[in-house]
């Protein structure tokens, strides 16, 4: 296949999709970059990834139903948004789509979750960072409508032309100074044999709020308590409950043995035995919790009650094939990397509400996936999909884990046992040790070179499988699997192909994804693949530049495929100083990444006197998502990435032993405190170019390159094992 | 049960509870006042941080039976009605929540923090332990000196 060298930055986002489905050989204009091919440089052809990312792909199916949207106009406009609020900002973006389109000022426009709608197909799913990007031209469309409907009715209103009207502060202005508000017009607008003309989203070059940064829609309700997660809900009766979960993963119940003493606890109301362990329901969650603290249970064997650390990377080791001897003709560079299993950890522990009836269902939970959970939990009572209702709430954080809905199907469950309704809650220890994490993986590169050039670099990535059963694995298999290109691979491959490419011309390059099916409760994690994948050749990219004796940054700007990932590298570079002398113990370390239709670099300064407790003193990242609607959420979402890396890179993973993670709060995962992060955090957002690309999921991989980097660099060991510093420094709670 | 009065937020409340059942359940169950998060339930996470007495507490470990008597304040009754505390605009303007699942807890820490402590130092802020699963850290931290600056 012949690279594109077209210049392809101008191309509608929605004329491309539709081309790449028609006409699959077309996709090379896939590729954003508007880089002339360097002649220095052996080209590598693009990889799937710069074909059509997964984002893309959530994209391409939900096109039919992503009209569907629905906005109410009165003096204020309510959106409602078919996608869950889990910190991301999407909530905050959309207001900002609709605000702008209407003329209104922001806090005019509420935006509320929409309750799972099975007719929503695909486009009811959060995840693979696509929600602006999907969301971004239908919302504008929508509210442009709305205001072509508006300046009609006025125009009615008045025996006035509509070029003569316009919209202002929610308001139709007639050249007089006449004012007429939405909520005066919205009848007349919603007459059905008002007409009007094709109404088109205002140009972007006359937007005045996309595109400027601006603090969340919900800042205020969240500095004063008053947003509403899961548990803060108040539905009527619905009691407090905590679930005993098997001293192994997948472990069931046997046999509950002292039953009538715990219901003679204080406050105790009910025990019930679900397929996932022994729940409890009490008066206050404090006595739930005793309550389960004091069950005596028998279990049955969980699925993987003999394995340990140290048989999941043998296995994993095993699962990547080894490379041949080198060529002794070329230079080689191998590196191995392993990292483990890391807790999404959100700090809302899943969680749900459930009344559930003899003949219907509500449920109450931060859901990226509600359609599925709808379905699903339909199925689980025996009751119709349309007897059940599945309020989607704001969620304290996901980065994945909320794509299940584990929380929800057990309150159900139990809530159909003891015949009332229940607000279940997880406790950390359970959460950490029985709930979903990011696979452990296994990390085999290798890379050659002559004559100062790279010849070919080749990736065995070996890893426990990873969950999609959550609705991801549709739209692959409805989308991707009709792209010749990746033809009959296994879904998790597809995913992997779809995601991982090395923004870098190194020749032959080549991606292998070899799974490990092991019954454990993983999960796609924010980067999904990308962050050990690409995080790993990060680390290998200088490695191979030291052998070619050249700096991290030059090597990387002479090898890197196009204009806007240098123009990341160069802004950082500048921006962070690279390359000024550091004291003994601190280095620079420098990492890319490019995905999702956006770019990023990271450059970090670390303090590894101290091997047990290096500490990012710095951070500098530049990111270019093409358009950003919000850059201080954009900012928000970058920052996020830089304390997952930290906390993944530096300290906070999780210890597989005998069929169990031992860590079980904060106190053992180490994920990153205040301390543990840097004082000196610079952001630089790319000036605005294109359409909205991917953010959400973008700042982890170059993030940790950057990190393991410096602390090669500062302390003159390679890290091979991640997190680096990793003992099991606590005393594990008890099964 | 025995009973237990205090005053939460400015109003006097008295609950039945055991005297062990802890702070956090009595005000989020037995109260309705949702602000102060469970994380951790171990004084591990600090989702949960309040005020007794105007000190940050973890509610989560504290025994009703201890408040009794005294003055427990939550996120809720932190503003002076429709005027926010310094540190929650501080919050707002350098828009700090992601999630916003933590913060209850970490506006409650910096209040504290800057009773005691009217500038913080980089260290001082450090010393705060409560986790943001978000990574919203840096724009805590700038938040605080800015509402330092303003108070
Ligand atoms: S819930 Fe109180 S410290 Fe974590
Ligand atoms: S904002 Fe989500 S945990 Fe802090």
């Amino acid at each position: 296949m012949a690279r594109s060298t077209k210049e392809s930055t101008g191309i509608e986002r929605r004329r491309f999709l539709t081309f790449l489905v028609a006409a699959p050989v077309l996709t090379v204009a896939a590729d954003l970059s508007t880089a002339k091919t360097a002649a220095a440089v052996v080209p590598s052809p693009p990889a799937v990834a710069e074909i059509a990312d997964i984002g893309d792909l959530g994209i391409l199916v939900g096109l039919p139903t992503a009209h569907m949207i629905v906005i109410e106009v009165t003096d204020t406009v309510r959106l409602r948004l078919p996608r869950t609020e889990v910190g991301q900002g999407i909530t905050t973006a959309v207001a900002m789509l609709v605000a702008e389109e209407l003329d209104l000022p922001i806090g005019a426009v509420a935006v509320t979750l929409e309750d799972a709608r099975p007719e929503l197909l695909f486009n009811q799913l959060t995840g693979s960072s696509n929600s602006v990007r999907s969301l971004y031209d239908p919302i504008r469309h929508v509210a442009a409508a709305a205001r072509g409907r508006l300046l009609a009715a006025a125009s009615t209103l008045w025996d006035l032309p509509t070029r003569k009207l316009h919209t202002r502060d929610g308001a139709v202005v007639a050249p007089d100074g006449r004012r007429a508000t939405y909520g005066t017009l919205t009848a007349a607008a919603a007459d059905r044999t008002l007409r009007t003309g094709a109404a088109q989203p205002k140009p972007e070059s006359e937007h005045t709020l996309v595109g400027t940064p601006t603090t969340r829609v919900d800042a205020r309700a969240i500095v004063t308590g008053q947003v509403r997660y899961a548990l803060d809900l108040d539905v009527p009766g619905a009691l407090p409950t905590m679930v005993r979960r098997p001293p192994t993963i997948n472990g069931s119940v046997r046999s509950v043995d002292n039953r009538a003493a715990v219901l003679a606890m204080p406050g105790v109301v009910a025990v019930s035995v679900i397929p996932t362990g022994v729940g409890v329901t009490a008066e206050t969650f404090g006595q739930a919790l005793d309550g389960k603290n004091a069950l005596e249970v028998t279990w049955n064997r969980g699925t993987v009650d003999d394995l340990s650390d140290s048989d999941i990377s043998a296995k994993l080791r095993n699962a990547a094939p080894r490379f041949p001897a080198p060529n002794p003709l070329v230079q080689t560079v191998d590196a191995d990397f392993e990292f483990a299993f890391v807790s999404h950890a959100p700090l809302e522990t899943n969680s749900a509400i459930a009344d559930v009836r003899a003949d219907r269902a509500e449920i109450w939970s931060g859901l990226k996936a509600p359609i599925i959970a709808r379905q699903t939990i339909a199925a689980a009572l025996g009751l119709p999909v349309d007897r059940v209702t599945v309020h989607v709430t704001q969620a304290g954080g996901s980065f994945g884990r909320r794509l299940f809905f584990d929380g929800a199907l057990e309150a159900a469950q139990i809530s159909r046992a003891i015949g009332r309704p229940v607000k279940l809650m997880w406790s950390r220890i359970d959460d950490m040790r029985h709930g979903r994490a990011r696979p452990a993986s296994h990390h085999k590169i290798r890379a050659t070179m002559a004559l100062g050039q790279v010849l070919s670099f080749e990736h065995r990535v070996a890893s426990v499988e990873t969950d999609f059963r959550h609705g991801i694995g549709e739209i692959l298999s409805a989308a991707v699997t009709h792209l010749p290109i990746i033809g009959n691979l296994a879904f998790s491959q597809a995913l992997f192909l779809t995601t991982i490419h090395t923004p870098y011309h190194f020749g032959a390059t080549k991606h292998q994804l070899s799974e490990v099916p092991l019954k454990m409760h993983t999960a796609s994690f924010r980067s999904v693949y990308s962050a050990n994948t690409r995080g790993a050749e990060e680390i290998m990219v200088d490695l191979i530049a030291e052998k070619m004796g050249k700096d991290p940054v030059a090597f990387r700007h002479e090898f890197l495929k196009n204009d806007r990932q240098r123009a990341v590298l160069d802004a950082v570079a500048s921006a962070g100083n690279w390359g000024r002398p550091m004291p003994d113990g601190h280095a620079q370390g420098i990492g890319i990444h490019d995905e999702y239709k956006s770019c990023t670099a990271c450059l970090v300064e670390i303090d590894a006197r101290d091997r047990a407790e290096p500490r990012v003193t710095k951070a500098v990242i530049a990111v270019d998502v093409g358009k950003p609607v919000n850059p201080r959420g954009l900012e928000a979402q970058m920052l996020g990435g830089l304390t997952d890396a930290i906390s993944t890179t530096l300290r906070a993973g999780l210890h597989i032993d005998k069929g169990l993670p031992l860590e079980g709060s904060y106190s053992q995962f180490h994920y990153a405190r205040q301390k543990n992060t840097p004082t000196d955090v610079k952001i630089v957002v790319m000036p605005a170019h294109g359409k909205p690309g991917g953010a959400g999921e973008l700042g982890l991989p170059a993030a940790v390159g950057a990190i393991a980097n410096a602390y090669r660099r500062a302390t003159g060991t390679t890290p091979t094992l991640f997190p680096i510093h990793f003992p099991v420094d606590f005393e594990p709670f008890p099964r | 049960m025995p009973k237990y009065t205090f005053t939460v937020n400015g109003e006097s409340v008295t609950v039945d509870a055991p005297a062990d059942l802890s702070l956090l359940w009595v005000l989020r169950d037995k109260l309705g006042i949702r602000g102060p998060k469970y994380g951790c339930g171990i004084d591990v996470c600090k989702a949960c941080t309040s005020h007794l007495d105007g000190e940050a507490v973890n509610p989560c470990v504290v025994p009703v039976a201890d408040a009794a008597g005294r003055t427990v304040t939550t996120i809720e009754g932190l503003a002076d009605g429709d005027t926010l505390h310094p540190v929650q605009q501080a919050w707002i303007d350098h828009d700090v929540a992601q999630c916003g699942y933590c913060q209850p807890g970490q506006i409650m820490a910096a209040v504290a923090l800057l009773k005691s402590n009217p500038n913080p130092t980089d260290a001082d802020i450090d010393a705060i332990e409560n986790v943001c699963r978000c990574g919203t850290y840096a724009r805590i931290r700038q938040a605080i000196k800015s509402a330092a600056a303003t108070m």
